[in-house]
């Protein structure tokens, strides 16, 4: 997804992490449910890998002046 | 009117964290943010060669406006565009930041409030003709804008409960999740102030276009969406409705009592049903009034026809949209609209790990899902995983970062990147383009916004790339 930059130079979204594979659609409704389960499991793995510790503290700090 | 002109401005709030150290201020973050803005455009209020404009608002929020679009499919791409535009210009900084060693990371939000009860907006703007009459116009419009969050609003948690508004009862007073946003920080229906006392219609009357002919509508109440699907609902029901009232159709008085404690009504309850006081006496719920102005608009179509490609693809998102309220279902709209796509992640964070809507966690993801980094931000983690549905093509995007949609934004667009190219100073606004210095050359004034190519505009662009100017 490189692309140029408006704004100074070299390529964009190189923080982007690969794209996971797109998995082979489960034929059965087990099969579908079991993948739910495992996708959502893997992403809130995820979710945690990127968040900070403190939930509070982040939400707190976050303050903007009123705009429009 | 059958052909309008829709652009999106967002504002977005942007802090830098650094549990390890000591953060940036919000006016140093922002000032940062800017300098590459500063270095190529001389200002850190610019158009660009997509024709839209960057600047710092208020606030010292990074404010974008879309260029012009004339298709949904077009603001939508803008408005993707420009927030990535935008997310480059935090990736910029954060690099600057890593480089010296500050450390820490910077967020930005494409989200509508801080912790502290601070809100920042969302700005709709639709050409309308000038011949409607406007009180008639925004009488109409104000009960869709109140109730059309239940559809459109970007969902928001609030830990503490719903903030109190006088005496007002609002959903069961715990902590909960509301549709919207917005909703807690609008004040009236509709006047010239923006920020003292914030209204849903902006009435000042710029129409950046034949003044004669046109008017902009200046919406100021909708949440920020991150999804595209959501965005392109809220422009395409609006609009049909504009549609509508600019044809004249004889419609009931649905007149709100109060429309500023209607819109926190509905925003916080789930369900749809609460009844809303009209101001001529009797109640209406969300639901019904959404179900009469879709009634409506079905039947106007069926009358006069289908104005664009999508509007089958709007009623239809519209209908499901009001049965997932209607039937308790949010699974319906979890893939294509904001505030269930990111009440099914926050539910299912909840449930696996034992907390409720009062735990730090959840307003923390409910603030991480407007984070526009590809790597911090929840939306785009989902929209990566295919979970959520797409209205344009990522290819529509990147091109609508460097090229500006089929209107006088292209022509705009083409302009400032000759410039720019050339090193040419100009100046520039919605509706002027005027090359500065010795050359004194006259202003070009572009009125009509449909316009691709004007003959004056094409002689100075041909002026500024053969080295004249």
């Amino acid at each position: 997804m490189a692309q140029e930059r408006i704004f100074g130079t070299g390529s964009r979204r190189e923080e982007e992490p690969d794209a996971p594979a797109p998995a082979t659609p489960p034929s059965s409704g087990a099969a579908q449910a079991q993948h739910d389960t495992r996708g959502t499991d893997d992403l809130l793995a995820e979710i945690d890998g990127v968040l900070e510790t403190n939930a509070e503290a982040f939400v707190k700090g976050f303050v903007q002046k009123g705009g429009q | 009117m059958e052909r309008r002109i829709y652009g999106i401005e967002t504002e977005f709030g942007l802090t830098h964290s650094a549990p390890q150290g000591r953060p940036l201020g919000a006016d140093e973050t922002a000032r940062r943010l800017f300098a590459p803005v500063l270095a190529w455009g001389r200002a850190s209020n610019v158009f660009l060669p997509n024709g839209g404009r960057l600047y710092l608002d208020v606030g010292s929020h990074p404010e974008y406006a879309t260029a012009e679009a004339a298709t949904l499919q077009d603001v939508v791409a803008q408005d993707a565009a420009g927030e990535r535009i935008v997310d480059d210009l935090r990736a910029q900084l954060q690099e600057s930041l890593d480089a010296e060693g500050v450390g820490g990371t910077v967020h930005l939000f494409k989200n509508n409030a801080d912790s502290a009860g601070n809100s920042f907006g969302s700005h709709e703007n639709y050409m309308i003709a000038r011949r409607t009459e406007f009180s008639r116009l925004v009488q109409h419009l104000l009960p869709l804008l109140v109730t059309r969050q239940i559809l459109v609003g970007a969902g928001r948690v609030h830990p503490d409960g719903p903030p109190s508004f006088g005496s007002l009862a609002l959903g069961d007073g715990r902590p909960g999740y509301s549709f919207s946003q917005r909703a807690d920080h609008v004040w009236e229906g509709s006047s010239s102030a923006t920020t003292r006392s914030r209204p849903m219609i902006n009435t000042r009357d710029e129409p950046h276009a034949d003044a004669e002919r046109y008017r902009r509508l200046h919406v100021i109440t909708g949440d920020s969406s991150m999804s595209q699907t959501t965005t392109a609902l809220k422009i395409g029901i609006t609009d049909a409705v504009l549609r509508m009232i600019e044809a004249g159709q004889i419609l009931p008085d649905r007149t709100l009592a109060d429309p500023a404690a209607a819109l926190r009504q509905v925003s916080h309850d789930l369900t749809g049903l609460a009844p809303l006081e009209l101001a001529a006496g009797g109640h209406r719920s969300a639901i019904e009034l959404q179900r009469e102005y879709l009634e409506e608009v079905t039947r106007f179509v069926q009358r006069h026809g289908a104005h664009h490609d999508r509007l089958d693809w709007v009623l239809g998102l519209w209908d499901r949209g009001l049965r997932a309220v209607e039937e308790q279902d949010s699974a319906l709209v979890d893939r294509e609209l904001d505030w269930a796509i990111k009440k099914k992640l926050l539910d299912s964070y909840a449930s696996a790990h034992g907390m409720d809507w009062s735990h730090p966690r959840m307003a923390q993801l409910d603030l991480a899902y407007h984070d526009t980094s590809a790597r911090h931000g929840l939306f785009h983690m989902l929209e990566r995983r295919g979970a959520v549905e797409t209205f344009v093509t990522p290819q529509d995007v990147e091109r609508a970062v460097v090229e500006g949609p089929p209107t006088r934004a292209q022509m705009r667009g083409r302009f400032v990147a000759a410039a720019h190219d050339a090193g040419v100073s100009t100046t520039v606004d919605w509706v002027h383009l005027k090359l500065n210095g010795e050359h004194q050359q006259s202003t070009v004034m572009c009125k009509d916004p449909f316009a691709t190519t004007q003959p004056d505009v094409e002689g100075l662009i041909a002026e500024i790339t053969s080295g004249r100017a």
